[in-house]
């Protein structure tokens, strides 16, 4: 199939350029990795968790989730500075799969994510993380990770297809996955929150997705607030509703918005 | 035949406040090339990116070899090539992983692409710089890049948008070369540009556009009687100018106009570097030396000034 081909091909690009510009790579992997050493280390030993293994074992899952989560702003300025450059026109003019270029950038942006998970989950191992969900469920819950930062890719597919500036993207996708990322269990119970924020944590999509991997590592979440909510009860359900709901709303529109992109 | 046919076209932007086409009619024959001559802003790029299927116009009809390009804009994607106004490639790849990417997007097969790549390379001078990244690249070498990448599948009508816009008097004359040898080779060309000059180097026939309608279409010749063909230039010290206005009088057959700001004084000519030669001999035998003395040959604003009444209004691109 024809239209498969070209995703194909398109894929291939995006990891050229990653083999072409390695800086890219090692980037999107230090930052991550600072982030597991940094909470470790400062918030690590004041932060009483009561689990066995500490912190860490309930910084990783949030730490995951948080990388996964800037896909978003990954492809939507990829997306942004094809657009500016005018490489989306030229894909345009191609007699290929009109939506060939859109699906090639998230998956590429994914594959991107297995190498920066990897990483992250070597540094986590040998600063004390310890995963004892059972190797199924820890496959799986990386498997649930890759399948959020794809969900979001496209969310911002649709961020950099709609851009008028590349430069306004980055700073876009940043104000909105910080919020999302920090109001959350992610880093710190959100007991500690007022009362109006808990549900909004409690709700988050990052939240049930930390919830739900820390179930599958093997953690009770201890974090959520107002115990006996849905999300709070079942994190695997609400994130996999969650993903397939972003994913139904944003692949057409972006689709949609790449088909018409200038009109 | 008619390889392109645009009728009525009619694109607006901010909610019809723009009116980027305007009712925009032209035709291309086959094997010949259109230049479509106009200042930023015209419409040049709307139409442009209407025939080659980037954007749909509010009303009008237009066809690229016969088939219509709202109704099927994907059979019209298989037999044109565009390139535009920003050499639209990858800056990290190398010219060599282009012009593969985007053979094997044409669906040629891997192999097939390598050898088109290879060839194409070999044809616009760039195999040297194959596999250097493209962002090392000069802007002449961009632009080349580009135009192969539009030639991959051999298209026979092939759309260029500005092809020399920011390249330097060399990088223009290299890509003129290569934009003559592609007519040779028979195809049907629709090209914009902001230069008359241009237009007259590379176009058989020249439309000349303003605020989204064609304003005048005909030959370069055509067109530049319409405007006047060129002028004499001569510049000399104030002592001399009653009677160099006279001498250049004389020799264009026209009054002289004179600008005494800069002692410059100018006329009409029709006989070119005859003219030119002429002036100079009187001027000798006059015993004056001119201080500047050339050839003006008429611009896009000329020919703006002289069709419309008013100069070549500079806007906002249309995007």
């Amino acid at each position: 199939m024809s239209a498969f081909r070209d995703t194909l091909i398109i894929t291939q690009r995006q990891l050229r350029l990653l083999t072409r510009v390695p800086e890219v790579l090692i980037f999107s992997t230090i930052q991550p990795v600072m982030f597991v050493l940094l909470f470790r280390y400062v918030f690590g030993g004041s932060i009483n968790t009561g689990q066995p293994g500490g912190y860490v074992q309930l910084l990783m899952p949030g730490i995951f989730v948080q990388t996964v989560a800037f896909t978003l702003a990954g492809t939507a300025s990829g997306l942004a500075e094809d657009m500016k450059k005018g490489l989306i026109d030229r894909f345009r003019s191609l007699p290929i799969s009109q939506s060939a270029l859109v699906i090639g950038r998230t998956l590429g942006d994914s594959l991107l994510n297995i190498v920066v998970l990897t990483v992250m989950g070597i540094a986590g191992y040998v600063v004390g993380w310890r995963p004892s969900g059972g190797l199924g469920n820890v496959a799986l819950g990386f498997l649930f990770l890759l399948f959020f930062g794809y969900a979001l890719s496209w969310v911002g597919a649709l961020v950099g297809l709609s851009a008028s500036d590349a430069r306004v993207v980055q700073n876009v996708s940043f104000i909105v996955t910080f919020p999302l990322t920090f109001l959350s269990n992610a880093f710190a119970p959100t007991t500690g929150m007022p009362r109006a924020l808990q549900y909004f944590a409690e709700w988050n999509p990052v939240s049930t997705m930390v919830a739900a991997c820390r179930e599958l590592f093997g953690l009770k979440n201890q974090f959520g607030a107002t115990a006996g909510s849905f999300p709070s009860e079942h994190p695997l359900t609400t994130s996999l509703v969650y993903m397939v709901v972003i994913m139904a709303i944003f692949i057409p529109l972006s689709l949609r918005k790449y088909r018409n992109a200038s009109n | 035949m008619k390889s392109i046919i645009a009728e009525e076209l009619v694109k607006t932007y901010d909610k019809g406040k723009v009116r980027a086409l305007d009712s925009l009619n032209l035709d291309v024959e086959e094997g010949t090339v259109l230049g479509v001559l106009g200042p930023n802003g015209a419409g040049k790029t709307t139409t442009v990116r209407i025939l080659s299927t980037l954007l749909r116009p509010d009303s009008g009809r237009a066809t690229v070899a016969g088939i219509d390009v709202i109704k099927n804009p994907e059979k019209v994607r298989e037999v044109i090539g565009l390139s535009g106004q920003y050499a639209a490639v990858d800056e990290i790849l190398t010219g060599y992983d282009n012009l593969v990417m985007f053979g094997e997007l044409y669906h040629l097969g891997k192999k097939n692409a390598v050898a088109r790549a290879n060839e194409l390379l070999e044809r616009f001078s760039l195999t040297e710089a194959a596999k250097r990244p493209i962002k090392t690249y000069s802007g002449g070498m961009r632009r080349r890049l580009d135009l192969a990448a539009s030639l991959i599948v051999k298209p026979k009508i092939l759309f260029l948008d500005e092809p020399t816009t920011g390249l330097d008097p060399r990088g223009r004359q290299e890509m003129w070369g290569v934009i003559q040898e592609l007519v040779k080779g028979g195809v049907t060309l629709l090209l914009t540009t902001q230069y008359l000059e241009e237009a007259d180097q590379l176009a058989d026939e020249i439309a000349v556009i303003d605020t989204g309608k064609v304003i005048a279409r005909g030959t370069s010749d055509a067109l530049k009687k319409q405007v006047g063909g060129e002028r004499l230039e001569v510049v000399v010290d104030a002592s001399n100018i009653p009677k160099t206005v006279e001498i250049v009088s004389t020799v264009s057959g026209n009054k002289a106009s004179l600008d005494e700001g800069i002692r410059m004084i100018s006329a009409p000519v029709s006989t070119g570097s005859q003219a030119l030669f002429e002036v100079l001999k009187a001027l000798d035998s006059a015993g004056i030396h001119p201080l500047d003395v050339g050839l003006k040959r008429p611009s896009l604003d000329d020919v703006f000034l002289s069709l419309t009444g008013h100069a070549a209004e500079v806007k906002e691109e249309a995007k």
